[in-house]
């Protein structure tokens, strides 16, 4: 048994790799103006806060609705924080505010910084509100997103914040060099590495000891405390965990842009995660995964044609205008939540012994096998 | 103090009057939550597409046939969303009802913003509320010193409802217990049908006050009014219909006193407005963690 399992975590780890070196071998060959890095860049990020959202929900049993907020402070954190100080010192970005951080860090730091940031509201915010069952915590959560919005746009904070207005010309992906060279890093790769990193610290705590506290919880909460569980001290830590990621995937999410604005993190942006997390399953890392690359490959990219006027050869300007995808969307969404509310993965993972399985008898489908790879 | 009620008048009216239109909302949420124990998401944005309507409707139609019209469709489309999107869902976890909630919420805000091509639409003027009085003089809309009235005759009818009729007496034992009125032969789906009908009507009629004074419609114009008449409902104590009512007329007067902030406290900078949102939240936290109940709720007791 023990052997077998050691065979699977090497077949899932060079499966890894292979991602990682198709990812590699795409940014060589391919026009890096293709929509395509587009969405693995963008898919990459959304998976890394899907996740995030999944250890809450999924794991936790925690139906939290801050996710937004908690992208909000990595997001401007990170600005913040990297943002060189001469830029700082001209009126390039704040332009009505005199800047009261004068100094700035490298890319790495300021990563680690978001999270930091994330984690540390997290925790303040969860003292009050992890007392709360499961509707009121979702929308206390969902308030205090909106309190930190609010906060962020304050012109009071304008120094720090730069108040309602842009924040730019902070070190983004086209900014990452290789350690100790001036070569710069390939983007996509680099979101990959970071969101893979991150993915996988979040899968070795869940198969920890606190994970299978974390789903005693979720499972019954009185049968865990009767076990011993202190659940308070579980539900911060699931709490402040899941922030931390979100924060970092905030961070990316700004490189990813070039340009952040707090007015960008409304409750719908918490509801577009949430709603890829039940796409892929809830308490499905994989799922998770899967989900959010496919949403942003069907919004960014398939589904292109619906706002444009022309899809799937039919020309009608009238039809597909601007926001039918959208619509087609979230009838989409409906469907999912309404027929299948297990999703795609229900609470299972990919396994590679499932997925030769598969194998045997019939073909698998190709993108079952891609997503696999991509962060399982 | 006379002197003070006096110069901020018009603040203090036009929180009433928001105060009014917030109760009208609040009372679906809370029924809502009363009987299924969802909250219903949709519900701000069920508010919103009455707004939406009335802006189609009654530019093809007389205001005589558009306002009925804005009514019975409405009532509609909340009696289709509980029969489409949580009636299949009775029996499955209290987490994938709320996700279905907020799916319908982001279905209908992304409906309106196909339609509406995304612009702000300007909301038609009724007749009689549009025209302007003067009251103690500050001079405000007819609707400011409509709302509050109306509101509260709707609200006593909607109490003699459920106090003396037989589907208010359903509705209440649905409330307190699900399964039992079930037993007892109580109709379980046209008691929740009933109640999303009372909860789309009021909605309907707050939306016509409501945008009466903001004067324009966006996709997601529901969406923040939606979660403080939430908010409302909960500070009143959730499942009561006096403590939604006063729970917004709470809010509605407080928000529209952070908003005159700089003039009534004399402090200066605008951030205060930025605040008035925020405000409702912090709120929420402060009455969830202090008194979890609201004002009028009943103690629940967990059953293990």
């Amino acid at each position: 048994m023990k052997k077998k399992n050691k065979t699977e975590l090497w077949i899932a780890l060079c499966a890894i790799a292979l991602v990682y070196i198709v990812v590699f071998i795409l940014e060589k060959t391919v026009n890096s103006g293709h929509i395509l890095f587009t969405v693995l860049k963008k898919g990459a990020i959304y998976s890394l806060v899907a996740v995030s959202m999944n250890l809450l929900n999924g794991f936790t049993g925690l139906f939290s609705l801050g996710q937004a907020g908690f992208m909000l402070i990595g997001a401007y954190t990170y600005a913040i924080f990297t943002m060189p100080a001469a830029v700082k010192a001209t009126d390039q970005v704040y332009k009505y505010y005199v800047c009261a951080i004068p100094f700035d860090t490298g890319i790495f730091v300021g990563l680690i910084c978001a999270g930091l940031a994330a984690a540390l509201f997290a925790a303040l915010i969860g003292l009050p509100v992890l007392r709360l069952k499961s509707d009121y915590l979702a929308i206390a959560t969902l308030g205090f997103a909106e309190i930190i919005r609010a906060i962020f746009q304050w012109d009071a904070l304008g120094p720090i914040t730069n108040g309602a207005n842009v924040m730019r010309e902070y070190k983004d992906l086209t900014d990452v060099t290789i350690p100790f060279t001036d070569i710069p890093f390939p983007p996509t790769l680099y979101v990959f590495l970071a969101t893979g990193i991150c993915i996988a610290l979040i899968m070795l705590l869940i198969n920890s000891s606190y994970g299978r506290a974390f789903k005693a919880i979720r499972d019954d909460e009185v049968a865990a405390e009767a076990m011993g569980i202190n659940l308070f001290k579980h539900k911060e830590m699931s709490f402040v965990i899941s922030s931390f990621f979100a924060g970092v995937s905030g961070a990316l999410l700004a490189m990813y842009q070039y340009t952040v604005q707090a007015a960008q993190f409304k409750s719908a942006m918490t509801y577009e995660i949430l709603l890829i997390v039940v796409i892929g399953g809830i308490g499905s890392i994989s799922g998770s995964c899967i989900a959010s690359f496919l949403y942003i490959a069907a919004s960014e990219w398939w589904l292109r044609g619906l706002d444009m006027g022309k899809f799937l050869g039919i020309d009608s300007a009238t039809i597909f205008r601007s926001g039918f995808r959208k619509f087609v969307f979230s009838i989409i969404i409906m469907v999912i939540v309404l027929f299948f509310s297990r999703g795609l993965m229900g609470d299972r993972e990919i396994s590679f012994r499932g997925l030769a399985g598969l194998f045997q008898r019939k073909p698998a489908p190709a993108d079952a096998a891609k997503g696999g790879g991509t962060d399982a | 103090m006379l002197e003070f009620l006096h110069s901020n008048l018009s603040y203090i009216l036009s929180g009433i009057s928001v105060g009014g239109q917030y109760a009208l909302i609040a009372i679906g949420y809370t029924m809502v939550y009363g009987i299924l124990r969802l909250i219903n998401f949709a519900h701000g944005d069920v508010f919103m597409c009455a707004g939406l309507m009335m802006v189609y409707l009654s530019a093809s139609l007389p205001m005589m046939i558009s306002i009925p019209m804005v009514l019975i469709l409405t009532v509609v489309l909340g009696f289709l969303i509980e029969r489409v999107a949580y009636k299949p869902l009775r029996t499955a976890p209290r987490m994938s009802v709320m996700i279905s909630a907020i799916g319908v919420s982001y279905l209908l805000q992304n409906a309106a913003l196909y339609f509406t091509g995304g612009l702000a639409k300007v909301y038609p003027t009724i007749p009689w509320l549009s025209d302007t009085v003067t009251i103690w003089d500050s001079t405000t809309k007819m609707v400011t010193v409509v709302t509050p009235i109306l509101t509260l005759v709707l609200v006593i009818l909607l109490s003699l409802l459920i106090k003396h009729t037989k589907v208010g007496m359903a509705m209440r034992a649905v409330s307190k217990d699900f399964e039992t009125s079930q037993l007892m032969g109580i109709k379980i789906d046209a008691v929740i049908s009933v109640t999303f009908i009372i909860g789309s009507f009021l909605a309907a009629v707050g939306s016509m006050l409501y945008f009466t004074n903001y004067a324009s419609v966006t996709p997601v114009s529901g969406g923040m009014p939606g979660l403080k008449c939430f908010v409302a409902a909960v500070f009143g104590g959730i499942g009561s219909i006096p403590g939604a009512v006063i729970g917004a007329f709470i809010i509605g007067i407080c928000e529209n006193i952070i908003k005159g902030g700089s003039s009534i406290f004399g402090i200066s900078g605008s951030g205060w407005t930025t605040f008035s949102d925020a405000f409702t939240f912090a709120l929420l936290i402060i009455i969830l963690v202090v008194k979890p109940t609201g004002l009028f709720g009943e103690k629940a007791t967990d059953k293990v």
